[in-house]
């Protein structure tokens, strides 16, 4: 890398100055404010606050409806990281081996990508929907009664496809150039060491796609966590009842439905922690692991 | 160890490109052909058609008894050696040589001693357990030739393997590339527009001009009896002075002035093209060609003169221990030493 000598050294800091307290104002100072209201117990008709120690963290521990949304949460990350970097990495190479009008086929794929996600959420919510719903129609023909909204899993099913289908295209783009990337020559050079096709997958161009796949894993893991709240947020409607949910969005939930603004925060805080450590697992061990120029 | 035999084929690429006009030949087991030519002329076509990487328009393709039109690379039982090599980079020196083996069944305990055995030939051991990118160029060279041997293939296929080294690596891997083609006695084409490579190492020379042949012979018929003006300038540094002129009775007459005597085309009259190779000329004082001599090239083992035969261009070169400077000077010629080409499309006569 290379350094700049700057003759004033107030400049450099000037010039950042900026940059840091956008962070500061939009991340360190919320931050600061949750992991210290995690410690009180919030008067809900805002008249002052208790302080409780670990209470709000031992409440959360004890919590049937906490652990169940941590179960949840880590199932819906699961299937939908899965699905969507495995439909996302068929298409793609699908979409390699495409010849005549790739690039009006990628163009479509990626339309999805432009879709916002509450957009995407009501999109999901009107094939889904109970009484008028394209796909419900679908199902009940084939005789399974589905109910979104009131069948916890008929809900985690919407809301599992409404996420998958809304994160393919930017696996798609991400896997295609991957495989783009790959030489010609090399593939050529599995073509005379293998004949199966399945094989020379497995065994060439995955592993060569693994830097690629694991880059885009942990988007998928962020994305499967965090920004499918728009999508849960339509198609629960604020209104939880039966229905599943996620981490995420139960901090929205007990913090601004409940009131409980210290729980709230409590729960934040193990996100935050979450975060961290998938960050660190990403930089420290994996990603070193697979490169191999 | 098989016999290639090209039938009529053909390649018209989807674009309507007609890169390999119908063209047929043999290569008899065991031979090392060179494939050579301009950028472009369909080299690299004719090479992945039989490598069956590039699907033949139409004709016939055998590799030993058997047609190969629609059989895989993989099942045509042979190997390539790519100009970059083509490593797989994730995986170690000996998995990159045992690949191909792997995928017909062979147990692990005989690929590895075919690993090691290639390994030693081509002074890899020490290299086996790194990745291709802990390599220099000559040893990813070298792997991706013990990748092709460990095969023991019919048929090894060259696409300019050598031109990513530098001339010094290059003139090295060139003989160690023969000996062993030698020593397995396998079938090879190789391609490269290097045409050092090209004498030094082919049995047969084939050359190509805009996806035709211009030629096909050892390097000795190539080199002595060219085909036509293409082959002439194409074959041979510095390549070969080619000047007009018109039949006259048992001599030329170049445009410009001066006459060849005693050599002439049989059976020919008008005009033609006379090609004269640079060292085949003599410097003679009792010469009847006139040369002026306008710059002179030092090459070590010899001295090169750029300069004019009756006002067109003209070189020669000579042996280092003649004396050679600017100025008018007189040549002689063997008749044996004159070519003959005709006007129009170049060929011999
Ligand atoms: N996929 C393709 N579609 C259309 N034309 C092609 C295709 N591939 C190659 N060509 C053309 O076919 C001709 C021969 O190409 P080829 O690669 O065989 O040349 P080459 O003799 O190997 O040249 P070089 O020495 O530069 O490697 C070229 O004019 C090239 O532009
Ligand atoms: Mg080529």
């Amino acid at each position: 890398m290379k350094r700049t000598a700057f003759s004033n050294p107030w400049l450099p800091i000037l010039l950042l100055v900026p940059q840091l307290s956008i962070i500061a104002v939009f991340f360190y100072w919320p931050a600061g404010y949750a992991i210290q209201s995690s410690f009180y117990l919030q008067d809900p008709f805002g008249f002052g606050s208790t302080f409780v120690g670990l209470e709000n963290y031992t409440d959360l521990a004890s919590s049937t409806n906490y652990l169940d949304s941590l179960k949840f949460t880590v199932l819906f990350t699961i299937i939908v990281t899965f699905l969507s970097l495995g439909i996302a990495l068929l298409l793609a190479v699908k979409a390699d081996k495409v010849l005549r009008g790739a690039r009006t086929y990628r163009t479509l794929l990626m339309w999805v990508y432009a879709i916002a996600p509450p957009v995407a959420g009501l999109m999901g919510v009107m094939l889904f929907d109970q009484s008028r719903g394209n796909l419900t129609q679908l199902f009940r023909s084939l005789g399974w009664d589905y109910t979104l909204g009131v069948n916890y899993w008929d809900t985690a099913i919407a809301m599992i496809s409404v996420s998958v289908w809304k994160q393919i295209p930017v696996n798609f783009i991400f896997f295609l150039s991957g495989l783009q990337a790959i030489p010609r020559s090399v593939r050529e050079a599995a073509l005379i060491d293998n004949p199966s096709g399945m094989r020379r997958f497995w065994d060439i161009t995955f592993p060569l796609l693994a830097p690629t796949g694991f880059f885009l894993l942990i988007i998928n893991i962020t994305y499967a966590l965090f920004d499918t709240f728009g999508i849960i947020d339509t198609i629960v409607k604020g209104e939880p009842g039966n229905n599943p949910m996620t981490l995420v969005y139960r901090v929205f939930v007990d913090g601004f439905r409940g009131g409980d603004l210290g729980g709230s925060s409590a729960q934040s805080v193990v996100l935050m922690v979450l975060v961290l450590v998938l960050t660190i697992v990403q930089f420290r061990f994996l990603e070193r692991r697979i490169h191999y120029t | 160890m098989a016999k290639v035999t090209l039938d009529r084929v053909r390649k018209v690429y989807p674009n309507g490109f007609e890169a390999l006009y119908p063209c047929s030949f043999d290569i008899p087991d065991g031979e090392l052909i060179v494939l050579v030519g301009p950028s472009g002329c369909g080299k690299s076509t004719l090479l992945r058609m039989i490598a069956g990487l590039e699907e033949i328009t139409e004709g016939e393709l055998s590799i030993g008894d058997r047609v190969v039109n629609d059989i895989d690379p993989a099942n045509r039982n042979i190997a390539m050696v790519f100009q970059n090599y083509a490593l797989y980079p994730h995986m170690t020196v000996a998995n990159n040589m045992g690949y191909g083996l792997r995928n017909r069944g062979l147990p692990k305990s005989e690929i590895a001693a075919k690993v090691r055995e290639a390994g030693e030939m081509l002074n890899l051991t020490e290299l086996l357990d790194r990745r291709p990118s802990q390599l220099s160029g000559g040893q990813r060279q070298r792997v991706a030739m013990g990748r092709a041997i460990v095969r023991s293939p019919d048929l090894f296929l060259f696409d300019e393997p050598l031109s990513n080294l530098d001339a010094k690596l290059r003139n090295q891997m060139r003989v160690e590339i023969r000996a062993l083609q030698r020593r397995l006695k396998t079938t090879s084409v190789y391609v490269t527009h290097d045409q050092v490579e090209a004498m030094t190492m082919a049995d047969r020379i084939i050359v190509l001009n805009a996806g035709r042949i211009e030629q096909m012979g050892s390097p000795a018929e190539i080199y002595g009896a060219p085909a036509s003006t293409f082959v002439a300038s194409f074959m041979g540094a510095p390549p070969m002075n080619l000047l007009k002129g018109t039949v006259n009775g048992s001599g030329v007459l170049l445009d410009g002035g001066p006459t060849i005597t005693r050599a002439a085309p049989v059976g020919h009259t008008g005009p033609v093209t006379v090609g004269i190779r640079p060292e085949d000329i003599e410097l003679s004082d009792d010469g009847d060609l006139p040369f002026d001599v306008d710059i002179v090239e030092e090459l070590g083992a010899n001295r090169l003169m750029h300069g004019h035969l009756g006002g067109q261009p003209f070189s020669v070169s000579v042996n280092k221990d003649m004396h050679a400077a600017t100025g008018q000077i007189k040549l002689a010629l063997k008749p044996a030493a004159v070519h003959f080409f005709d006007t129009e499309e170049g060929r011999r006569l």
